[in-house]
């Protein structure tokens, strides 16, 4: 192969394949899992981060295409690159070198069998890079279908325990309505031509009622599986369930690959935006970031509760990209642009501290076997790296200067302060107040955080333990060590990635960010003029810094540095027990009394002559009972009444196919 | 004027600002025990606070953790960029783009956090219900005092502080309501956030209603002087981000440098006026339960949001 005339989508195929072939390999040292965990995943490893690189160089080249030696006979498999999809195999590789790594250790004599898990895994892996370059329908449902399944695989690894079946089974039914949706909108987008090429599908011409109902389909289809309200329920089952190197896959990439269908479909194959698409994505955003973290906040179940957010973080991005769909129906393509980069920008944020977090919840677990928040306590003196790591991941999806999760926020907000463009007033005043719903959620994740870190690493023991917990291993530390670097860098240096989204935002929509937001140099960060706003992370860091070290030693030059240890002082009382600390229910009780009508709570309160006196409480989803629970009643209803027609004797069933027989004869002719 | 100069500026006003922060402080506690029928210990009493604790030993729990001991020189650099940031005298500060209205909220925010997580460090009762109540204040402030803001960007088409007080400092003095409304909304939000009454009192020490003192009741010292110096920073720079967005008048407009002593004089001014005042609202108004605190921000939130719509439905 000649390396000059070398094309991204050929590399990009290249490493896809490579990964389908680790696993493979996987399958040969099914009885040498040593080899599996310090070979194959480093491997992956690499793979993933050449994988990044060419995500870098596709952003920057022009969009390449091939036709796979795939598929059925004349149904060939078409795939493509083009800046959207070079951002989001980026955003694939880079989070998954970090996770990688991590696993190289965590599935060293871990949960499931280790070929098993290997295989899935990188099949996994190798179908998202698929459908973030499949350039028809055909292979993007192909490619969809061979995620959903290895990860419903993965969800299940520990399937003897029987919430783990159910919470695949939950995951499998909704990414399948998911699925049967975004299929539909396909077969609407291709407007009767049976020409499934994208190409084809941004050629058709759509009258507005059906581009309104392709919009539609699309947008709750890949809004099953980016897990936005009322379609979330799956996510907070399904994601603890997995392994948490999955989670942290699932969580951090597989959420992004429904982004990336949506941005897909709704920009590119739909194209002609109406500002109506926009308030209803923007709409359903807000709900689903406020709802996502105020369930967060009731969780003591870590993976849960970061599930959770997952949920709200989706709300976040769905925000930006509800107002770029706004502004681009009422005619304002750089404030559209704006609102794009600011989706984008948090996608690639939420996946790279998102997974970070996981991997620290997974190290919490391997160490110690907790997920409930209430038995930990006082982990920073046990596991200091891991206790680091997750400070960083927690203060930047906290939205807090100068991390990363603070700059997409920053951006959100002020794409939402370009509302005085719109036209309609009723419009105007509603994005502010969105945006004050996203205020809201960072401050409520804020509280989240306070909480977790408070409860789990902070405080006192509260689980009777049988042996001190180790720190994360080397692998570990390493992949957490990855993604925080991540945090810091997108952080403190957003300017490159705004290039680059920049890039991508031209490619999508036709426009991007002003000249003056380009030229202002990498340590200022402008989203349109100086005049309007500016951020400087790295000046921000370096103030704190410098009046941190210049206190420190002022304070030691001035006066004296001495320190003596004591029992605390908690106001004189004598005794303190870990039992008299919050517990991350308790940390909690000013979210449920404030948003009561919110949530579902049971109560079980004890009578005063009780003699073992049990206090019981549960926070559920209402959704559960007004959504759920009645579809799936009717389902059975239906699906009871239909069984009559089963009468389980041959000859009936012969009768049946006689009638479907004439009646299709009748009706044909 | 030159950068450099701007930078020499910027650098040495905020060193006036947190030199004269304790003093804001002190003037409050003063104005409030002549309003009770007091004598008061003087307007420098804080400096004397602040003198003794660092010239004590730190006492420091056996378990507490790196995080503890580094967060008071957080939340002191935190709360020194914060005041360096705000166009206190003149708008000329060439690091102010730094640093815009919403990254300023972001850094209050930190500041909370750092402050609440070494509350949890110790792992004692009362540090612990404190950084639950803070936590719970700071959720509900903050998108009140962000509505505040984003009115005050709107009308100036700018969130950058310099921008607003140019922009609002140039329009002729007559009363605008939403600006009217976003002003009761930043005080109900000021006086949350900087643990005042009715939300909190700064003076308490009761176990059941402390907000504030019970997050940091294990520092002693230099950490517990840090935590009490970035207190009064913060009270600081609150009331003179109100004053930039509110009343912006007499602050020294880029390259105005001679305007620069009746800036000092108007911040003067302004500053007693304005701590004579939160002595008043403090003698007169009584604590409130923490639950009705929700209620009492709800408000603020209300009066932000009917300010932002006010301006686009009356002021257009």
């Amino acid at each position: 192969m000649d390396l000059s005339t070398l094309q991204p989508v050929e590399a990009a195929v290249t490493l896809a394949v490579a990964w389908i072939a680790l696993g493979g390999l996987a399958l040969g040292f099914a009885r040498r899992p040593a080899v599996i965990t310090s070979i194959i995943y480093p491997a992956g490893a690499l793979v993933a981060l050449a994988l990044a690189l060419t995500g870098v160089w596709a952003i920057n080249a022009p969009p390449s295409a091939a036709i796979l030696p795939a598929g059925l006979p004349d149904l060939p498999f078409h795939v493509r690159i083009d800046a959207l999809s070079g951002f989001f195999l980026l955003l694939l590789g880079g989070v998954t070198f970090g996770i990688s790594l991590f696993s190289a250790a965590y599935f060293r004599g871990g949960e499931g069998s280790t070929s098993l898990v290997c295989v899935q895994y990188h099949v996994f892996l190798a179908s998202m890079a698929f459908v973030l370059m499949a350039d028809d329908a055909y292979l993007f449902m192909v490619t969809w279908e061979s995620m959903a399944l290895s990860s419903y695989f993965l969800v299940t690894t520990d399937h003897h325990r029987e919430e783990n079946r159910k919470a695949g089974f939950i995951y499998l039914l909704i990414a399948h309505l998911g699925a049967i949706a975004i299929l539909l909108s396909f077969g609407v987008l291709q407007g009767g031509l049976g020409d499934y090429r994208f190409d084809a599908l941004r050629a058709a011409n759509l009258t507005p009622a059906w581009a309104t109902t392709a919009f539609l389909l699309a947008f709750f289809g890949f809004g099953a599986k980016a897990g936005m309200l009322p379609l979330h329920a799956w996510l907070p089952e399904a994601h603890p369930a997995a392994p948490s190197p999955v989670s942290a896959l699932m969580s951090g990439v597989m959420l992004k690959t429904a982004i990336y269908g949506m941005v897909r479909v709704i920009f590119d194959l739909i194209g002609d935006i109406q500002w109506e698409w926009g308030l209803t994505v923007l709409l359903f955003g807000a709900a689903t970031s406020l709802f996502g973290v105020l369930f967060a906040l009731m969780q003591h179940d870590l993976k849960r509760l970061l599930a959770y957010h997952s949920v709200e973080n989706i709300g976040i991005i769905l925000i930006g990209i509800g107002l770029a769909m706004v502004f681009i129906g009422s005619g304002h393509p750089v404030a559209g642009a704006l609102g794009l980069i600011a989706g984008l920008y948090h996608t690639l944020n939420h996946a790279v501290f998102k997974a970070l977090l996981f991997l620290g919840a997974g190290s919490i677990l391997k160490s110690t076997g907790l997920r409930n928040l209430n038995e930990m306590g006082g982990l920073i003196r046990y596991m200091p790296h891991t206790a680091g790591y997750f400070l960083v991941g927690a203060l930047a999806i906290s939205a807090l200067p100068p991390l990363n999760g603070f700059i997409s926020e920053w951006l959100t907000f002020q794409a939402s302060l370009q509302a005085p463009l719109l036209e309609s007033s009723v419009v105007r005043s509603l994005v502010p107040i969105v945006a004050a719903v996203l205020a809201l959620s960072g401050a409520l994740t804020g509280m989240c955080f306070v909480k977790v870190y408070g409860v789990a690493f902070l405080g006192q023991h509260r689980h009777a333990l049988v042996e001190k917990p180790r720190d994360a291993s080397g692998w570990e530390r390493a992949g957490m060590l990855w993604l925080t670097i991540g945090c810091f860098a997108l952080g403190l240096l957003p300017v490159f990635m705004l290039g680059q989204l920049n890039i991508v935002s031209r490619a999508l929509i036709g426009d991007g960010l002003g000249e003056e937001a380009l030229a202002a140099g990498w340590l200022w960060l402008v989203p349109t003029s100086s005049q309007q706003a500016s951020y400087s992370p790295v000046i921000f860091l370096l103030v704190i810094a410098a009046v941190f070290g210049l206190t420190f030693l002022a304070v030691r030059w001035l006066y004296h540095g001495r320190l003596r240890r004591a029992d605390p002082w908690d106001c004189g009382f004598p005794e303190q027990t870990a039992r008299m600390e919050d517990t991350a229910d308790g940390f909690g009780q000013p979210i449920r009394h404030i948003f009561e009508p919110i949530f579902l709570i049971r109560r079980e309160i004890p009578r005063p002559d009780d003699r073992a006196p049990v206090f019981r409480q549960e926070v559920e989803d209402r959704h559960w009972a007004w959504l759920y629970r009645p579809v799936a009643d009717l389902t059975e209803f239906v699906s009871r009444h239909v069984g009559r027609i089963q009468q389980g004797r041959i000859s009936i069933y012969l009768l049946y196919s006689f009638i479907t027989l004439i009646a299709l004869l009748v009706f044909a002719l | 004027m030159t950068q450099a100069g701007g930078v020499v500026f910027q650098v040495l006003q905020s060193v006036l600002i947190v030199l004269a922060a304790p003093l804001v402080l002190g003037w409050v506690n003063q104005c409030r025990a002549w309003l009770q029928n007091r004598k008061g210990p003087g307007v420098f009493q804080p400096y004397r606070v602040l003198n003794k604790l660092f010239h004590k030993d730190a006492v420091l729990a056996h378990n507490a953790s790196t995080l503890f001991r580094a967060t008071p020189y957080v939340i002191f650099g935190c709360m020194w960029l914060a005041v360096g940031i705000v166009p206190v005298l003149a708008t000329h500060l060439p690091f102010a783009p730094a640093a815009d209205v919403i990254a300023l909220v972001g850094l209050f925010a930190l500041a909370r956090v750092f402050v609440s997580l070494a509350a949890m460090d110790i792992g004692t009762s009362f540090g612990t219900l404190g950084a639950r109540r803070e936590m719970m204040i700071g959720f509900l402030a903050e998108p009140a005092m962000l509505m505040t803001l984003f009115t005050a960007s709107l009308i100036s088409q700018s969130t950058s502080l310099p921008t607003i007080v140019e922009t609002l400092g140039g329009r002729e003095l007559v009363i605008y309501p939403s600006m009217a409304f976003a002003a009761v909304a930043f005080l109900m939000v000021l006086l949350a956030e900087n643990a005042r009454i009715p939300i909190d009192n700064p003076s308490t020490h009761l176990e059941l209603t402390m907000i504030h003192e019970a997050m940091i009741l294990e520092y002693s010292a230099r950490h517990l002087a840090l935590v009490e110096w970035a207190a009064s920073l913060k009270l600081t720079a609150y009331v003179t981000i109100g004053f930039a967005i509110f009343v912006p008048w007499g602050i020294a407009h880029a390259g105005d440098w001679s305007a620069l002593p009746v800036a000092l004089a108007a911040l003067v001014v302004k500053l007693g006026l304005a701590g004579a005042g939160l002595a008043l609202l403090e003698t007169v108004s009584a604590k409130m339960r923490i639950f009705r605190a929700p209620e009492f921000l709800g408000t603020a939130f209300l009066f932000a949001t009917l300010g932002m719509l006010t301006h686009f439905l009356l002021e257009r």
